[in-house]
C-alpha cells in the first residue's frame, strides 16, 4: 500500500512469513505485506486472532525474520533488534525478580550507560508515566494497570524512535485500559515523548479508532492487508461523536464481510473439509441465540451494540457469529447478525428438539462432522483414531487451527450425539451402536 | 536492590546506631569465616606416613568432625553450581550439544555414586600423593556426583522453558549474552535450582558419610569427619559412640537447614515466576536478621553494588545483534559431520572398554552380576511396595489434617536428609544379637533413608488436594475403599510417583553399603548387586567393580524407562483438568 509519508520510519516491501509444519512443509501466516509508517503517525493493525498481526509487529521489531521481502528501518535494512525500537507487550513481560526501578533500568543497562545516567533517566520515565512511589515494588505486588505502566516506562526510557505496541491494553479491565490509553495519548499529543511513530496491534475496533491515524485490516489464513482506512478525526476523540460511530460501524461491516467471504471461500476448498471451526462451547451458542431471539433484538442485532450489551469481548463475539454463520443458525451481513428460520426454531425448542436440529445442521453444513460420521459408520467396529482426521486437517491448516477445529467438532458432535470421543485412547466412536 | 531506591528518594529510614541484630549477624559472619578458614587449613595439611587421620571416639571431637563433614558438603555444592552453569547452558543453546549432553546427564543420574567411589579415590590420591587433599577431593567429588546431575537437569529445563515474552523483551532490549544470563536465565531458573539443591543435599549427607572412610584394595582412606567416626565406632563395637554420632549429625543438619537453606528459600521467593502474590511466603529468621541489620548491610553494600554492576554490565563483544545465528554449513551436512564424529568417538570408547575388559572378564562374570542384580531388583521392588502400603495411608491421613501436617512434614523432610548409614550399626547390632538371616533382615536398610521421600511427597499431595473435591465426595457419601480408589489416590498419584522415583533410586544406591555390613569383626553378607560391588571394592578388583556398576546402571535406567517415566507421564496427563 502506498503511503503519503515521505520519510518513513519503517517500511515493509512484499514481506512474507511462513512457519514450517512438522512435515517440513511451509505454512504461510503473512503474505505480501507492504506498508510504510511515517513520522508522527500511529498506525493500527486490526485483525482477528490468527491473522498474523503479532507476527507482523515482531518482524518490525527485528524479533522474527521474514521468510521473504524487505524491512527498512529509517532507510536501512533491518537485521535484528535495532537501537531505537521498543516493544510494549500484551503480557507486560516484566521481570518478576526485578523491582519497578530495576525493570525500567534493564533497557538502559543493555545500552551500557553509566550508572548515574541510567538512574536519572529511569527516574524521569517513572515520573512521566505516573509510577512515582512504586520504585521499590515488585511487579507481583502491582495491579495489572500499574504493571503495564511499568511496561510503558520501560519502553519509553530508552527514548525509542519507533514504539511497537502488541495489544497493550487487552489484558486489562475496561476502566484501567481506558485510563492508560488516555494517559498515553496525552503524552503523545503533547509531544512529551521522543517517539516519532507508533505501531499498534489490536483486535479492539474502538481502541483502534480512538488512537490511530490510519488502520490496516488484516485478513486471515494467511494474513494479508485487506483494507486501509484513515481516521481523519482530531485528538482528543470522543466515542459519542457520530463520526466516530460511523468509522466504527464501517469496520464492523468490513470485518463481517471478510468473515462471510472467508467462510464461503473455505467451503469451496477440498469440499469444505478443511474449514477451520471456532471452538465455541454449545452453551455459549445457545445462550447467544436466545438473547438474539428475544427483545430488543427480535432476531437481528448490530454487532457493535450487542457486544456492549452482552459484555462480550469482540474476539468471542466474532467466534460465536462465525460458528452460527457456519451452522446456518444465523447470518452475518453488513456489521449485523440475523437469525435464520432454523435459528428461531432452535430458540423456541426444548432440549431434544434442539439436539435433533443441531445434529441436522452439523451434518449438512459442517463437512468435517459429516465426514467423521461417515467414516465411523463405514468402519468395522465403528472406531476411528483421532490422528486420521488430524493428518487430513493438517494438510491445510496449521497445528493450532487443527487442534481448535477438532475441539469444536468434538464438542458439537458430542452435543448432537453424532459420535463419541475417548481422550484416553484418542479415538472417535459411533454413537448409534446401541 | 530495594535500598538503592530508598537512598535515592531520601528514604525515611536511616539508622546509624548498631542494633542487636548487627551484633548477632556480625558474630555469625565472623564465626562462619573463622570456622571455614580453620577447617580448610586442616584439609590441606600434609598427612604423615599413611593416608589416615587419627580419629578419636570422644564425643568432644565430634563438633570438629561435623564441621569438616559440612565443609565437604559446601565445597561440593559450589562445584555443582559451577558445573551446572557450564554444562546446562550449551545443552540448552545448541541443538547438537543437546543431543549428546542431555542423554549423558540422564545416564549419569542413574549410575550409583558409591559404585565408582573406588575409582575416584585412587585417581585423586594419585593426583596429590602425600597430602590429604586427594582423599578430600575424592569425598567432595562423591558428593558432587550425588547432586550435580539433577541440578544441571533442572537448570537446562528452565533454560528451554524461558517464557517467550521475557525472551522477546530481552532481545528487543538487545541484552548481551552476559546480561541475558544473569538477568533472565539464572533468575528464572532459581526456584527450581534451589529446590534441587535441597534435594541433592539430602542425598549428599549419605554419600559424605560413606566416602570418608573407604578401603579400596590396599589403599586405606580415613578423613576426619562423622563418617570416619562411625566407621571406627563400628570397628570397636562402640554403640554409645554411634549414638553420639547420630546426635551430632542431627544437630548439624538442623543448623545447616536454618543457616543455609531457609534463608536461601526465603530469598529465592522473589524469583517465583507466578505473577500472583503467594499465600504462604517462606520466611527465615536468619534472612530477617541480616535484612534488619542496617550497619552490616551498609558495610555489605559496596560488595553487593560491585556484584550488581558486574552482572548488569554488557561485557559483550562488539557487533550488532543479529537474527538468530544461521549455521554456515548447510544443516544436513553439518549434522552428518557431527553425528559421524559422535559415532567415531563412541566406537573408540567401546573398543577401549572391550580391550580393558577382555582379559579380565568372561560372560560368566556378567551373568553372576546380572543374577545379583535381579536379587537386588526384587528387594527394591518389594521394599517400595511395602513402603507404599505403609506410608501412603499415613501420608494421606496426615496431609488432610493441616495442623498435623505442619508438624510432621518437617520431620519427614529431616528424616529424608538424615544419612541412614549412621543408623546401620544399630540394625546390624540387633541382627547379630538375635542371629537373624542377613539375606532378609539386611534388606530394610536399603530403604531406611529413602522411604521418607514417599511419605513427604504424599503429605504434600494430600495437603494440596482441593477441598471442594473432598466436600463433593463427602456430599455424595463416597466412603471407604471407594473413597480411596476414586477420590484420594488419583489425587495424590503424581506426588506419589515423584516420591517413589526418588526412593527407588536412593534404594539402589544404598544397596552398596547396606547389603554387606560389618560389626567389628563380624561380617554380614546379604548378597545382591550392592554386596557384589562392595566385595569387589574391598578386594580392589577394578574390572568387576566396573562391571557391577555398569550392570546396576543398566537396571536403574531400564526401570526408569519402563516403569517410572510412563507412570509419571500418565500421572501428568490424567490429573489435569484443562
Amino acid at each position: 500500500m502506498a503511503s503519503p509519508a515521505n520519510n518513513p520510519i519503517i517500511e515493509m516491501r512484499k514481506v512474507c512469513k511462513a512457519f514450517a509444519k512438522p512435515s517440513g512443509e511451509l505454512l504461510p501466516v503473512l503474505a505480501d505485506i507492504s506498508l510504510s509508517l511515517g513520522e508522527g503517525e500511529i498506525l493500527g493493525l486490526l485483525g482477528r486472532s490468527g491473522s498474523g498481526k503479532s507476527t507482523l509487529l515482531r518482524i518490525a521489531g527485528g524479533l522474527i525474520k521474514p521468510t521473504s521481502g524487505e524491512v527498512l528501518y529509517r532507510g536501512q535494512p533491518l537485521s535484528g533488534p535495532a537501537e531505537g525500537i521498543a516493544v510494549v507487550f500484551q503480557s507486560f513481560a516484566l521481570f518478576p525478580w526485578l523491582t519497578v526501578l530495576e525493570n525500567v533500568e534493564a533497557g538502559l543497562d543493555a545500552l551500557g550507560l553509566a550508572h548515574d545516567e541510567t538512574r536519572r533517566r529511569a527516574m524521569s520515565a517513572i515520573d512521566l508515566i505516573g509510577l512515582d512511589g512504586f520504585q521499590s515494588a515488585y511487579p507481583r505486588e502491582l495491579s495489572g494497570g500499574m504493571r503495564q505502566r511499568v511496561g510503558f516506562a520501560r519502553a519509553i526510557v530508552i527514548e525509542p524512535v519507533l514504539l511497537l505496541m502488541d495489544e497493550p491494553f487487552s489484558a486489562l479491565d475496561v476502566l484501567t485500559a481506558e485510563a492508560l490509553r488516555t494517559d498515553f495519548l496525552d503524552l503523545w499529543i503533547e509531544r512529551q515523548l521522543s517517539t516519532k511513530s507508533v505501531l499498534l496491534v489490536t483486535h479492539n475496533i474502538e481502541e483502534a479508532v480512538m488512537m490511530c491515524d490510519r488502520i490496516l485490516v488484516l485478513s486471515t489464513n494467511p494474513g494479508r492487508i485487506a483494507a486501509e482506512i484513515p481516521v481523519p478525526l482530531a485528538h482528543p476523540r470522543n466515542r459519542l461523536d457520530s463520526e466516530f460511530h460511523n468509522i466504527v460501524d464501517e469496520f464492523y461491516s468490513i470485518l463481517t464481510s471478510r468473515t462471510t467471504e472467508s467462510i464461503g471461500a473455505q467451503r469451496k476448498i477440498h469440499g469444505g473439509l478443511a474449514q477451520p471451526l471456532p471452538p465455541v462451547p454449545i452453551n455459549l451458542l445457545a445462550g447467544f441465540i436466545e438473547a438474539l431471539a428475544s427483545s430488543p433484538y427480535d432476531g437481528r442485532a448490530e454487532l457493535a451494540r450487542i457486544a456492549g450489551a452482552l459484555a462480550l469481548d469482540i474476539r468471542d463475539l466474532f467466534l460465536i457469529a462465525e460458528a452460527l454463520h457456519i451452522l446456518e443458525f444465523a447470518e452475518l451481513q453488513e456489521g449485523a447478525i440475523k437469525l435464520t428460520a432454523a435459528g428461531r426454531v432452535f430458540a423456541q425448542s426444548g432440549i431434544e428438539e434442539r439436539k435433533r436440529l443441531f445434529s441436522e445442521h452439523l451434518l449438512q453444513f459442517v463437512p468435517l462432522a459429516a465426514h467423521i460420521h461417515h467414516v465411523l459408520s463405514e468402519r468395522e467396529g465403528h472406531l476411528a483414531p483421532r490422528v486420521r482426521f488430524e493428518s487430513e486437517l493438517e494438510d491445510h491448516l496449521n497445528p493450532s487451527d487443527t487442534e481448535k477445529t477438532l475441539r469444536a467438532v468434538i464438542g458439537w458432535g458430542r452435543y448432537a450425539e453424532l459420535f463419541a470421543y475417548d481422550d484416553d485412547t484418542r479415538t472417535f466412536t459411533a454413537r448409534s451402536l446401541s | 536492590m530495594e535500598q538503592h531506591a530508598q537512598v535515592l528518594i531520601g528514604g525515611p529510614w536511616h539508622q546509624r546506631i548498631p542494633t542487636w541484630r548487627d551484633v548477632v549477624a556480625t558474630l555469625l559472619v565472623v564465626a562462619i569465616v573463622i570456622l571455614l578458614g580453620s577447617g580448610a587449613h586442616q584439609m590441606i595439611a600434609p598427612l604423615i606416613t599413611t593416608q589416615q587421620a587419627r580419629i578419636s571416639l570422644s564425643p568432644a571431637a565430634l563438633p570438629v568432625y561435623a564441621l569438616r563433614t559440612t565443609l565437604r558438603m559446601l565445597a561440593a555444592l559450589v562445584a555443582s553450581l559451577i558445573f551446572t552453569f557450564i554444562y546446562a547452558t550449551p545443552a540448552a543453546k545448541s541443538r547438537r550439544a543437546e543431543t549428546v549432553l542431555i542423554p549423558l546427564l540422564d545416564v549419569l543420574q542413574s549410575v550409583p555414586v558409591l559404585g565408582y567411589l573406588s575409582f575416584t579415590v585412587v585417581f585423586f590420591v594419585s593426583l596429590f600423593p602425600g597430602t590429604s587433599l586427594g582423599p578430600e577431593l575424592a569425598a567432595i567429588f562423591a558428593i558432587f556426583t550425588a547432586q550435580a546431575w539433577n541440578m544441571a537437569f533442572s537448570f537446562y529445563q528452565s533454560l528451554i522453558t524461558v517464557p517467550t515474552d521475557l525472551d522477546e523483551a530481552s532481545r528487543s532490549f538487545r541484552f548481551s549474552g552476559w546480561q541475558r544470563f544473569w538477568r533472565l536465565e539464572v533468575p528464572f531458573a532459581m526456584p527450581g535450582l534451589i529446590w534441587n539443591m535441597m534435594m541433592s543435599m539430602s542425598g549428599g549427607w549419605f554419600f559424605v558419610v560413606a566416602s570418608e572412610a573407604i578401603s579400596v584394595g590396599n589403599i586405606q582412606v580415613t578423613l576426619a569427619g562423622i563418617g570416619s567416626y562411625v566407621a571406627l565406632a563400628i570397628q570397636q563395637r562402640d554403640l554409645a559412640a554411634v549414638g553420639w554420632a547420630i546426635v551430632a549429625m542431627t544437630i548439624t543438619i538442623l543448623i545447616y537447614d536454618q543457616l543455609l537453606f531457609r534463608p536461601l528459600v526465603a530469598w529465592a521467593d522473589k524469583f517465583r515466576f507466578e505473577q500472583t502474590a503467594a499465600l504462604v511466603v517462606p520466611r527465615s529468621w536468619v534472612l530477617d536478621l541480616f535484612r534488619g541489620a542496617s550497619l552490616l548491610r551498609r558495610l555489605g553494600e559496596p560488595i553487593g553494588g560491585a556484584v550488581q554492576v558486574t552482572l548488569r554490565a554488557r561485557l559483550a563483544l562488539p557487533g550488532k545483534p543479529r537474527w538468530r545465528p544461521v549455521f554456515a554449513l548447510p544443516r544436513r551436512a553439518a549434522d552428518f559431520a557431527w553425528f559421524s564424529f559422535l559415532l567415531a568417538g563412541l566406537a573408540y570408547v567401546g573398543w577401549k572398554l572391550a580391550q580393558f575388559a577382555e582379559p579380565e572378564l568372561s560372560w560368566g562374570d556378567v551373568s553372576i552380576a546380572a543374577g545379583n542384580g535381579v536379587l537386588t531388583l526384587l528387594r527394591v521392588a518389594i521394599l517400595i511396595a511395602l513402603a507404599t502400603v505403609v506410608w501412603v495411608p499415613i501420608g494421606v491421613i496426615v496431609g488432610l489434617r493441616p495442623r498435623l501436617a505442619e508438624k510432621v512434614q518437617p520431620l519427614a523432610q529431616f528424616l529424608a536428609a538424615f544419612p541412614a548409614n549412621l543408623l546401620f550399626p544399630l540394625a546390624v547390632f540387633l541382627i547379630v544379637k538375635f542371629a537373624l538371616d542377613p539375606k532378609i533382615w539386611l534388606s530394610p536398610l536399603m530403604i531406611l533413608g529413602t522411604q521418607w521421600y514417599i511419605l513427604f511427597n504424599v503429605i504434600a499431595g494430600a495437603s494440596a488436594f482441593p477441598s471442594d473435591f473432598r466436600e463433593a465426595a463427602a456430599s455424595f457419601r463416597v466412603r471407604g475403599w471407594r473413597w480411596w480408589r476414586q477420590v484420594i489416590l488419583p489425587g495424590i498419584f503424581p506426588y506419589y510417583v515423584t516420591g517413589a522415583i526418588t526412593a527407588s533410586g536412593g534404594a539402589w544406591n544404598a544397596s552398596i553399603v547396606s547389603e554387606a555390613v560389618n560389626w567389628g569383626p563380624t561380617r554380614l553378607n546379604g548378597s545382591g548387586l550392592g554386596a557384589y560391588i562392595a566385595q569387589m571394592t574391598e578386594a580392589g578388583d577394578y574390572p568387576r567393580i566396573a562391571l557391577g556398576v555398569a550392570v546396576m546402571s543398566v537396571f536403574v535406567i531400564t526401570m526408569n524407562r519402563l516403569l517410572w517415566r510412563p507412570l509419571y507421564a500418565f500421572a501428568q496427563r490424567r490429573t489435569r483438568l484443562d
